[in-house]
């Protein structure tokens, strides 16, 4: 600032003005940089926030699509009503292998007429039961083709809880929205609700490594040769 | 505790298959693609393109009319061990996406489709041509997808595919075992598809390591021979013949060199 004041300096009569202008010109030049710098940062942040919304909080809105189930069916009233707990009605075939979802079969040993006044017992006796159809049910734990699980060896064998993979599902009274990956077509609970990941409960998750995590401390066995844990050829097909 | 080793002693499942008693009939090949899901093309003479878990082989002793005689080899994957049974498989030593495995509980090479990302290495390192690769996604005639089995997972374009020994079989036969409570399956518990499936019994399949088991006694033929046995892959697949020039032409001989 002090050379264009040298330079104008007794040179011209209106040495006022103009020094009063470049100064204040300069002035200008030097807040506009800070301003810069300043916007740089702000728009960085605006970005990174709104990045962090989209991915964290639209991305997994639009990657899921929500469905609810045909029939809202409570658990708890049912495990109230039965003596076997959960095998009373998921039951294992003679074969060894799980039946998973009873079909109406089961069902309608109870629910050939319309017990209560449920209105959704009436859908199911009525939409259902009376036209022998079965209800197509959304499974949450729905596994993708490759992997073979077997209930017998989790259950029968190492004497597992359902609620350690599958969640107190027991004691709900409602079902949950099915929430499916509009990309893969499995259900939410195979990835988990935790977008970063994290998992307090052992039925947070359904992922491979999880699998891994528990057969690594129970099983303990060494069988693959590639990995040193156990071998692929367990629960893969 | 004694006991306890029995159960935990690890499987070596095998097969041995009597070339004298095969015709040749293909029915093992058959049974093989219907079991697996094996896609099968609309031209089979196109052999690059193809996929055949087991392929049967035909060997001639190469001499003229009256001498002439043939021979059929069917080949599954031979599941090799390595030297030592350590597991180093050919293919399973090369592959680079962990896709193929070699398991020390039943001695089966196994391949994960999910894994596979094609490389074609496991390819280029199997001396016995068991392993394929797709080139094509698979078409499946009208409405045929709903008759594959759910027990083994349809493959898709760009990964490799072989035989499993029908591993399948043996989860099946596994959780039956666990629901009983069993730690132990009964020899014609798990049985591959091409066993049952050959009219003339040509094929036994069982645990190497059991004595209970046929193939034990029967690996132990004089007549008994390996595919390419001096690479030392060490393979579970032995094969018997009462022909001089068919256990000759299971190894690469020179011409006057002495077995």
């Amino acid at each position: 600032m002090s050379k264009p004041d040298d330079k104008t300096t007794g040179i011209s009569a209106d040495t006022d003005s103009t020094e009063a202008e470049v100064s204040s010109a300069g002035g200008i030049a030097k807040g506009q940089g800070d301003e810069v710098g300043g916007f740089v940062i702000l728009f960085f942040i605006i970005g990174f926030v709104a990045s962090l919304i989209i991915g964290w909080v639209v991305f997994p809105k639009l990657l899921y699509s929500q469905k609810t189930q045909p029939i809202d069916f409570n658990h708890a009233l049912h495990l109230e009503a039965v003596s076997d707990g959960c095998e009373s009605c998921h039951i294992f075939r003679d074969d060894g292998t799980f039946a998973g979802v009873p079909g109406n079969a089961q069902c309608s040993d109870c629910h050939q007429e319309v017990q209560g006044d449920s209105p959704e017992e009436k859908k199911f006796v009525e939409e259902y039961v009376a036209k022998e159809r079965e209800v197509p049910w959304l499974i949450y734990s729905k596994q993708p083709d490759c992997v073979f699980f077997s209930h017998a060896a989790h259950v029968k064998k190492a004497k597992m809880e359902c609620v350690t993979c599958h969640g107190p599902i027991g004691e709900s009274t409602s079902l949950k929205v099915y929430e499916e990956n509009r990309l893969t077509g499995y259900s939410r609970d195979i990835w988990g609700k935790n977008i970063a990941g994290v998992k307090r409960e052992t039925w947070d998750r359904m992922k491979m490594d999880d699998c891994a995590e528990c057969h690594e401390k129970a099983a303990g066995k060494k069988s693959s040769v590639q990995t040193d844990k156990e071998a692929c050829f367990v629960c893969h097909k | 505790m004694k006991e306890e080793q029995n159960h935990e002693k690890a499987k070596r499942f095998g097969m041995v298959i009597d070339l004298d008693k095969c015709t040749g009939c293909g029915a093992c090949m058959v049974a093989c693609m219907s079991e697996n899901n094996v896609p099968f093309k609309e031209d089979e003479s196109k052999k690059l393109d193809s996929i055949t878990w087991l392929r049967v082989y035909k060997l001639t002793n190469g001499k003229p009319f009256p001498d002439a005689e043939i021979c059929y080899l069917p080949r599954p994957c031979q599941h090799c061990g390595g030297k030592g049974d350590h597991g180093h498989s050919p293919c399973v030593s090369v592959c680079p996406a962990t896709a193929t495995d070699y398991s020390n509980d039943t001695g089966i090479v196994s391949q994960i489709y999910t894994r596979c990302f094609g490389c074609r290495y496991c390819m280029a390192a199997c001396p016995y041509h068991a392993r394929y690769f797709n080139w094509w996604d698979p078409v499946w005639p009208d409405g045929m997808e709903k008759y594959l089995s759910p027990n083994v997972s349809v493959r898709m374009r760009g990964i490799v595919e072989k035989c499993s020994f029908c591993f399948h079989r043996y989860q099946i036969a596994m959780e039956k075992a666990h629901y009983e409570g069993r730690g132990e399956l009964e020899e014609n518990e798990y049985q591959t598809a091409c066993t049952q499936a050959c009219p003339a019994n040509a094929i036994t399949f069982g645990d190497l390591n059991n004595p209970g088991h046929a193939v034990h006694e029967l690996k132990k033929d004089k007549n008994a021979f390996r595919l390419l046995e001096r690479l030392q892959t060490n393979t579970k697949v032995y094969y018997i013949s009462s022909r001089e020039w068919v256990r000759r032409a299971g190894d690469n001989y020179l011409e006057k060199e002495k077995k």
